[in-house]
């Protein structure tokens, strides 16, 4: 099964070299793209668990996400002046909710669980949209105070860019670790294997819908964990962030990065906001040139970048070995 | 001096809309001995074994496993209890490897389903476990092979690895050796044979292939259009007059020769 090897070690590990560093020589305005991909990151890759990993499409992902970003904002303006208290909200709201709304959508799968996630993503959309005098509306929910962050000893202001950028990375990192630990665990395994095949795996004595729901919570928790740096870092949490739309991009971030990988939706997001910045820079028809480039990355790596460039790495290992 | 009943069938029906494909079946399988269900192709074999092992709901009758009423409970909740089948279509997880294939089960026989943070690869037990399983049907030193790589018959070897994988007490096969070469059918039916002989597995199979079904079964039951035609030991059987016309005479002469 492999252990700790070199060469698994050692792309990790300048990677977060990288990650650390990076506010230390890059700009400031390269510093808040990286918060947005790790922020992005984060998203994708708790969608990945249920598509990926779990094998479900869902396209309501965005409806906890911003979940987790208006529980957050909610709690600021109303309750006490605390990030961790907002945090601890976000995570216990965006839970709950993806218990009732996994409750009723593991029941079914493939086209149909997406549609009901689908469903069930535009009615979160709607009641953020509608219900002005909690969520503000179509203006979405502002006006409060980030307070510093505290950290026992210290009291981190989130004002400066690069101590935000840091908090969105150790969040994103942490949340990374659950899901290396999770999906090499005997419930990742689970995971994969209904995957594969459902029906059987009911026929070896597990029960696929606890299975799933818990694949669904988890993954809903980890993306209102997301929605809660997205809605700190833009000061505002607003009804786009729970439109299908915005699910899309999890969907298409995992597409491209690579669905078979943990860090497929991470690279995925990278490539996206790394065109984005070029792209816009030279036209403001930008949506064009990033949806060709897109086509062809797809077609180019039908398992995604990340995917196909670790499976030519297998195959060349393969090749040298006997 | 009687053998106790591991499986009891009383008046068994399912019908899909108005065809009735099952019609009050009722039949006994005692412990540890092999016994075979037969019938021409559509008798309602397979949707026997889909409503015993829990996969459809009876639409009347009973079910009870070492006497317990099991009837419409959930597969889960059966293979719990030590009742399993296995498939007529290869039914496994194919992107997975051949030692993953057998952990699945393991890992829900020993309660880690929803393990989270421990460690599949530091659990050599189970490691252990899979690979004796996998040595027992015969797949030794294929553990790392994906298995939509491997050949038919191994395939179907899977499929039997996942079931003694699961602990069962009764295994329900549904045409374990469909689709096979003669020498696959050969060593499944081998297989089969020493299982039964050497565990304490209760094994009831379906088999279209009527040569092997009279060599190996202890017990036969006669399935045709949804009712039992007949039961006996494979002399019976041969020579039960209705089951030789629901056969047409041609494949039972051709077993007996
Ligand atoms: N899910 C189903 N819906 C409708 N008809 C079915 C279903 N399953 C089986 N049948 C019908 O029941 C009959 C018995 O099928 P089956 O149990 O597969 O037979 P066997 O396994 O003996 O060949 C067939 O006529 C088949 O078409
Ligand atoms: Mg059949």
């Amino acid at each position: 099964m492999g252990g700790l090897t070199l060469r698994r070690i050692l792309p990790a590990t300048l990677l977060l070299a990288f990650l650390v560093a990076a506010p230390f020589f890059l700009s400031t305005y390269w510093v808040i793209i990286l918060t947005e991909i790790l922020t992005m990151s984060l998203f994708a890759m708790s969608f990945n668990l249920l598509f990926g990993y779990t094998g479900l499409l869902s396209f309501g992902q965005a409806g906890f996400f911003g979940a987790g970003g208006y529980f957050a904002v909610l709690t600021l303006l109303h309750g006490p002046p605390s990030l961790w208290v907002a945090l601890a909200a976000a995570v216990v709201g965006t839970a709950l909710l993806a218990l009732v709304i996994g409750w009723l959508c593991v029941r079914l799968d493939e086209i149909y669980f997406a549609i009901l996630t689908l469903g069930f993503g535009m009615m979160l959309f709607t009641t953020a949209h509608n219900w002005r005098s909690v969520t503000g509306g179509s203006d979405g929910l502002g006006g409060f105070t980030v307070p510093p962050l505290n950290l026992i000893a210290w009291q981190v202001s989130l004002f400066n860019p690069k101590y935000f950028y840091f908090l969105v990375l150790a969040v994103t990192l942490l949340g990374t670790l659950l899901l290396l630990r999770m999906v090499k665990s005997p419930f990742g395994l689970l995971l994969r294997a209904t995957r594969e095949n459902s029906n059987r795996v009911a026929f070896v004595g597990a029960n696929v819908r606890r299975l799933r729901l818990f694949a669904f919570v988890i993954a809903g928790t980890l993306a209102g964990v997301a929605g809660v740096l997205f809605a700190i870092f833009n000061r505002i949490a607003s009804p786009e962030m729970l439109h299908w739309s915005f699910s899309g991009k999890a969907v298409l971030m995992t597409v491209l990065g690579g669905s078979g990988v943990l860090l497929g939706p991470a690279v995925g997001a990278a490539i996206f906001y790394v065109l984005e910045h070029y792209i816009t820079t030279f036209t403001t028809s930008w949506m064009i040139f990033l949806g060709a480039i897109l086509v062809v990355l797809v077609l180019a790596f039908p398992k995604g970048v990340l995917g196909s460039v670790m499976e030519f790495f297998a195959q060349k290992r393969r090749g040298a070995a006997p | 001096m009687t053998q106790p009943i591991i499986l009891e069938v009383q008046n068994l029906s399912r019908s899909f809309g108005k065809f009735q494909a099952l019609g009050g079946i009722s039949l006994k399988i005692p412990k540890g001995k092999l016994c075979a269900l037969i019938g021409p192709n559509g008798a309602g074999k397979t949707t026997f074994y889909n409503v015993v092992s829990g996969r459809y709901r009876p639409t009347i009758g009973k079910v009870f496993f070492e006497g317990r009423d099991i009837s419409g409970l959930p597969s889960h909740a059966l293979v719990a209890r030590g009742l399993l089948r296995s498939f007529q279509v290869t039914n496994i997880f194919p992107a997975l490897t051949v030692r993953e294939n057998v952990l699945t089960p393991l890992a829900v026989m020993r309660g880690l389903s929803f393990s989270f943070l421990g460690s599949m690869a530091r659990r050599p037990e189970l490691v252990d476990e899979a690979e004796a399983i996998l040595a027992r049907v015969g797949l030794r030193g294929q553990s790392h092979r994906v298995v939509s790589t491997l050949a038919y018959g191994d395939k179907r070897l899977i499929e039997i690895a996942i079931v003694l994988a699961c602990q069962p007490k009764l295994v329900l096969l549904d045409e374990p050796t469909a689709g096979m070469n003669p020498e696959e059918t050969d060593r499944m039916i081998r297989l089969i044979k020493e299982l039964s002989d050497k565990s304490e597995i209760t094994f009831f199979i379906t088999e279209h292939d009527m040569k092997v079904v009279f060599s190996v079964a202890e017990n036969i039951f006669v399935l045709n259009q949804g009712t039992l035609l007949a039961e006996g030991t494979p002399d019976e059987i041969r020579s039960n007059r209705e089951v030789k016309q629901a056969y047409l005479g041609g494949s039972l002469d051709a077993a007996s020769h």
